[in-house]
């Protein structure tokens, strides 16, 4: 199954080694990971996407709570949350394709956020369906060049993560 | 008033109550030694520590700060390295920083799991100044182990121990580290159940007790291991169901039972195996409020249901597990075991290697009190039992210490005879030499077909020479009728160390034994004899 973790850890060098380091020692996977500060500088938010039984995301759970530096842990899978991740694609765009790829954008609520002659550079955001869906619903030929932040996650409604 | 690092250090130290330090010098560590434990060398150590659960705090040196990240002499990312084996570590790039690291450092590791945590210093951080104050307590807003256990677990605990028909108690090394032989025994006397222990628990209940069944698991008893497999209730302490202990989850899990656990590490529960009461929290505070709980339940032992479940025991117990030939012309490693646990009245620290000695030191050296048993379990590490017989003689001066060892294993670290003679550590060296390593000959025989490659040593050492090139005694015994009259005279010389070479069977095996991947109950006994 898949899970969508959030942690938060102290904003510390190394930290964010620990974290991969466990993944990697104890054969755990990680579809994606984000990190930044929060607004607390001291800590950071980190989101991991991970598939695995429900007993190895238990482990996964009590792994992370073990390392000095994490502060929290949530499965944010457990409740009703929001996914969002952050796309930008550098696409073909030349003679009539513009019109076409500007249409294809907009459809996706993406936004071209910049332009060349020969090209358009897209950010699109929403859940990773979504992403992958936009790439499908493209000519394989016109994809330049694409870069995913992978997911970030939050709770829906008023629960909250915070120290 | 200002030091420099190096003084923070030693000032540190000393704030810690810490009497041994442990090291070696280098250009990186000299304004501490005046420290640098090789750490590449330290590594092996303190994994061992680290899958042991052990408390330990590592000081390593590291290049000047303006030099780390360029490959200098003797730059090593140590906190990178020790990473994967250590609880926590730290690079401390401000003197400033230095004297509340280490406060962190001692504070890990001693509490909640225990487990080693590496403080690397850089070598500029050290000869800088800076004012020096100690804090006095330290706070983490990330780290807060939980230490009393939830009092509606402990009650749901209490509700079915008392209901048990087939009982049993199974304690590691958790209630060692947690100090609670204490709260153990009250609480197994007061319920009348049978107690088994870990290789890491033994000490943990007095094994001179008849309630005592012995250590469980791959080279446990009979009757523990059938006792752990059929009971109907199961009281974990402090113990991580490791696969040499209850062998073949799938096959352990064949059984209906009820367990409860209590750790102190949530991730040490239901890791291995499902748990129906887990318990978070430090075993001496959990077991006393489970005894409070029981007592004030007015709790009376079905004494009708124990008295079957004993006498199903007896029944395992007849089997009489450990037998080994006792009229053996060759020296019988077990018999030097025994003879070793009457002359020092059971009352020795004992430390031992990795291998079938270790075995058998286990399974015949009857540990009545917590912290006499130093091995190295999780990790297995060759090579441990000399380092840590002069660290336990350090602490105990005056005490008898005695290292259980092989053939190979002393041979790890060998030249630590050196530093025994330097510091006059009169430890005694029993070593249980039947010229092969035994533990993997044994696997050879049992299931390679024989095939013993690798294991025959043919090329030893004269130990007897080698212990008086060290300027130590060494004492070669080569008939059971000597064992005891060596050991006698070894154990007289309170400040000598005294290497004996016990030349022992070469056939000898460690039974029962439980292959990996099979069943706890699908044991391997000795011959009849
Ligand atoms: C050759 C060889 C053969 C072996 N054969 C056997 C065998 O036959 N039988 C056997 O038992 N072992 C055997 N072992 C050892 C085995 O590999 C494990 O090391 C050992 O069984 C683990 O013991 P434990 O479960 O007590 O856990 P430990 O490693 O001692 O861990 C302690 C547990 O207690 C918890 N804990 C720590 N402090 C506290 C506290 N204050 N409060 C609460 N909980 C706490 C920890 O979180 C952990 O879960 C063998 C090893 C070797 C090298
Ligand atoms: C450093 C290290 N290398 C290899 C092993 C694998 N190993 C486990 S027991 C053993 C043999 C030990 O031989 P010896 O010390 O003579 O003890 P015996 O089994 O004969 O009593 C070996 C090689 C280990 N545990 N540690
Ligand atoms: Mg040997």
């Amino acid at each position: 199954m898949r899970h969508i973790i959030s942690i938060m850890l102290e904003n510390e060098p190394g930290a964010l080694s620990r974290v991969a380091g466990l993944f990697s020692a104890r054969g755990y996977n990680i579809e994606t990971l984000t990190v930044a500060p929060t607004e607390d500088e001291s800590l950071s938010r980190m989101t991991i996407v991970t598939t695995g039984s429900d007993d190895v995301v238990e482990q996964i759970t009590k792994q992370l709570n073990k390392l000095v530096e994490v502060v929290k842990v949530v499965d944010l899978s457990e409740a009703a949350h929001i996914e969002r991740e952050l796309m930008l694609i550098k696409v073909r765009a030349m003679g009539k394709e513009r019109e076409e790829m500007k249409r294809m954008s907009d459809i996706f609520r993406g936004r071209i956020i910049d332009v060349t002659e020969n090209t358009y550079t897209i950010e699109l955001t929403g859940t990773g369906a979504k992403l992958d869906a936009f790439i499908q619903a493209l000519e394989h030929s016109a994809i330049l060049e694409t870069v995913r932040t992978g997911a970030s996650g939050i709770g829906r409604g008023e629960r909250v993560l915070k120290v | 008033m200002e030091l420099t690092g190096a003084e923070i250090v030693v000032k540190c130290l000393q704030a810690e109550g810490v009497e041994y330090v442990f090291g070696y010098p280098g250009g990186a560590v000299l304004f501490i030694y005046d420290e640098l434990f090789n750490v590449t060398n330290a590594v092996t150590g303190i994994a061992t520590a680290y899958m042991d659960s052990i408390p330990m705090v590592i000081i390593t040196g590291q290049v000047p700060t303006h030099a780390i990240g360029l490959d200098a002499f003797q730059e090593c990312d140590t906190v990178g390295i020790t990473r994967p084996c250590v609880k926590h570590n730290f690079l401390v790039k401000d003197v400033k920083d230095l004297a509340v690291t280490i406060k962190k450092a001692f504070y890990l590791a001693r509490t909640g799991r225990p487990g080693p945590v590496l403080v690397d210093i850089p070598k500029d951080v050290t000869s800088a100044r800076c004012p020096f104050e100690y804090p006095e307590t330290v706070a983490m807003r990330s780290y807060n182990p939980v230490v009393k256990g939830h009092p509606g677990q402990i009650r749901k605990a209490v509700q079915l121990v008392a209901e048990a028909k087939r009982p049993m108690i199974y304690t590691g090394g958790g209630v060692i580290l947690s100090d609670a032989s204490k709260q153990l025994t009250k609480l197994v006397k007061l319920l009348g159940f049978p107690c088994t222990n870990t290789l890491m628990g033994l000490g943990g209940y007095p094994a001179t007790d008849p309630q005592f069944l012995g250590m469980l698991g791959m080279h446990g008893t009979y009757e523990a291991n059938m006792a752990m497999q059929n009971c109907d209730v199961l009281l974990a302490v402090g113990a991580r169901f490791d696969d040499r202990v209850i062998g073949n989850p799938a096959h352990f899990g064949q059984v209906q039972r009820k367990i409860i656990h209590i750790d102190i590490d949530p991730s040490s529960i239901s890791k291995r195996v499902k748990v129906d009461v887990p318990i978070v929290g430090n075993v001496s505070d959990v077991l006393e409020e489970l005894t409070r709980q029981l007592e004030a339940s007015g709790y009376k032992p079905d004494q009708k249901a124990l008295s079957t479940w004993w006498s199903q025991i007896g029944l395992w117990k007849s089997k009489d597990c450990l037998k080994y030939d006792k009229k053996s012309k060759i020296i019988k490693p077990q018999f030097v075991l025994e003879r070793l646990y009457e002359i020092t009245k059971g009352d020795a620290f004992v430390t031992s290697d990795v291998g079938q000695h270790q075995m058998w030191a286990a399974q015949f050296y009857k540990f009545d009190k917590p912290r006499r048993w130093i091995n190295s379990g999780g990790l297995g590490t060759m090579g441990f039992g000399l380092p840590a017989a002069m660290g336990v003689q350090f602490a105990n001066p005056g005490a008898t210490v005695a290292c259980v060892t092989g053939e190979a294993s002393i041979q790890m670290c060998i030249q630590e005879l050196s530093t025994c003679k330097q510091y006059r550590l009169p430890i005694k060296i029993v070593n249980l030499n039947n010229k092969y390593m035994g533990m993997v000959r044994q696997w050879q025989q049992f299931f390679h077909g024989n095939r013993y490659s690798e294991s025959y040593m043919d090329a030893l050492p004269d130990f007897v020479k080698l212990a008086e090139s060290y300027g130590h005694a060494g004492i070669k015994v080569e008939e059971p009728g000597d064992v005891e009259p060596a050991l006698k005279e070894a154990f007289k010389r309170k400040n000598d160390l005294v290497f004996l070479d016990f030349v022992t069977d070469q056939t000898e095996n460690v039974y029962p034994m439980v292959q990996g991947g099979k069943g706890l109950t699908e044991m391997i006994l000795a011959e009849e004899l």
